[in-house]
């Protein structure tokens, strides 16, 4: 049962999400490409709240995409981005945070770093780009393997994201304005 | 509401979204089981016919189709230089996914999000039985949407506090205020809603 601040949580973080891909991208000054925020938000949401709330939360999002708005990264949306090549990273957001928010619940409940930094990384990077990576490969009709090599540069700005996330999450796990799951 | 919807006065604007969403579908799956070629001519055709018929300014649409195409066309061409396989082929699998995209493209563009959302509705009514409350499901789209100015409204605020400060790089300074704000924000809308009398155990059905 879904209470009516775990309806509130997720909107916000839905809406979070699509906020994160509006603002202009964060210069990181030492990589050359400045960073688009967005998929940070699916570590945020599974860390912070959980598999239920987090996977909710990244649905409502692509929901959303499908609908219409023009929330992903660049202002593109609606279901044409969805069926195009990069279409199966987004469909994996809700995937990717409900993962997250799984090993979360297990193995990462304090605000230690390193294993929220492993839960993100696992959830945030590998369920999405196991999402992904597919996609592309029936989009693009080229073999599993060359798919992956062909999104590999994107690996490490991800695990600046997830070690972003991670501190980020272990953060306000420690400032205690956290509400505790089903509260 | 802000979308990608562009207005016009066309039969393809009045069909329904379900009619539309559902044709896009078959169009699909009928793209993907014929030949290459033969797929991607009928659905090029198709979406030209009703670019057309919906009045749209056929320029602007085809704009919209050249990141996928340029994306398409490169991932293609790195295939076709590695593995050997023909040019006609390559183009073919990209137009293929060019004319795909097109049809997908026009379903946004002639379609409001207020119908898509209505749209979704009536597919969550249809889950119930998988434990879906579309009660609370159309809720929480209806808040997202209202609350995604009030989050970049937020985002730019605590970034512009780091700027002030000068810790515009310090991505923890960015992101532990904004969602300590975010967090407390929950707080306050739970008790407003709690406070209208949302009943959370309310399942939508009015009997």
């Amino acid at each position: 049962m879904l209470s009516t601040r775990d309806l509130v949580l997720s909107a916000l973080f839905a809406a979070l999400v699509a906020g994160l891909g509006m603002a202009p991208p964060i210069p990181l000054g030492f990589l050359p490409v400045p960073i688009t925020a967005q998929s940070l938000g699916v570590m945020l949401a599974g860390a912070l709240l959980g598999a239920k709330r987090g996977g909710l939360a990244l649905l409502l999002f692509v929901l959303l995409v499908a609908a219409g708005l023009p929330l992903l990264a660049g202002g593109r949306g609606g279901v044409g981005v969805l069926m195009g090549p990069s279409g199966g990273f987004v469909l994996a957001f809700p995937v990717g945070a409900f993962v997250t928010g799984l090993l979360a619940e297990r193995f990462a409940t304090g605000a230690n770093p390193i294993r929220l930094f492993a839960v993100c990384a696992v959830g945030g990077i590998l369920a999405v780009y196991a999402g992904g990576i597919p996609w592309l490969s029936v989009v693009a009709g080229m073999p599993l393997e060359k798919a992956a090599l062909a999104v590999m540069a994107f690996i490490p700005g991800d695990f600046i994201k997830a070690g972003i996330a991670a501190f980020a999450a272990a953060a306000v796990r420690r400032a205690g304005v956290l509400p505790t799951a089903h509260a | 509401m802000l979308g990608l919807y562009l207005h016009r006065d066309s039969v393809i604007h009045r069909l329904g979204a379900g009619v539309k969403m559902g044709g896009l579908l078959a169009a699909t799956l009928a793209v993907l089981a014929l030949p290459g070629a033969l797929g991607a001519l009928a659905a090029g055709l198709l979406g030209l016919g009703l670019l057309v018929a919906a009045k749209l300014p056929v320029g602007r649409v085809l704009r919209e189709l050249r990141a996928p195409v340029v994306m398409l066309t490169l991932l293609f061409g790195c295939q076709a230089l590695l593995a050997g396989t023909g040019w006609a082929e390559t183009l073919a699998a990209v137009a293929r996914f060019a004319a795909l995209i097109l049809l997908a493209t026009l379903m946004t563009l002639t379609t409001k999000v207020a119908d898509m959302v209505d749209l979704f509705e009536r597919l969550f009514s249809a889950l119930r039985p998988l434990g879906v409350n579309p009660a609370k499901m159309a809720l929480m789209l209806a808040l997202t949407i209202r609350f995604i100015p009030l989050l970049a409204e937020q985002v730019r605020e605590v970034r512009m506090a780091q700027q002030a400060r000068g810790v515009e790089r310090n991505i923890a300074a960015l992101f532990v205020p904004l969602l300590v704000k975010i967090l407390r924000l929950a707080d306050d809308l739970t008790a407003a809603l709690d406070a209208r009398g949302y009943d959370p155990t309310d399942d939508g059905r009015h009997t």
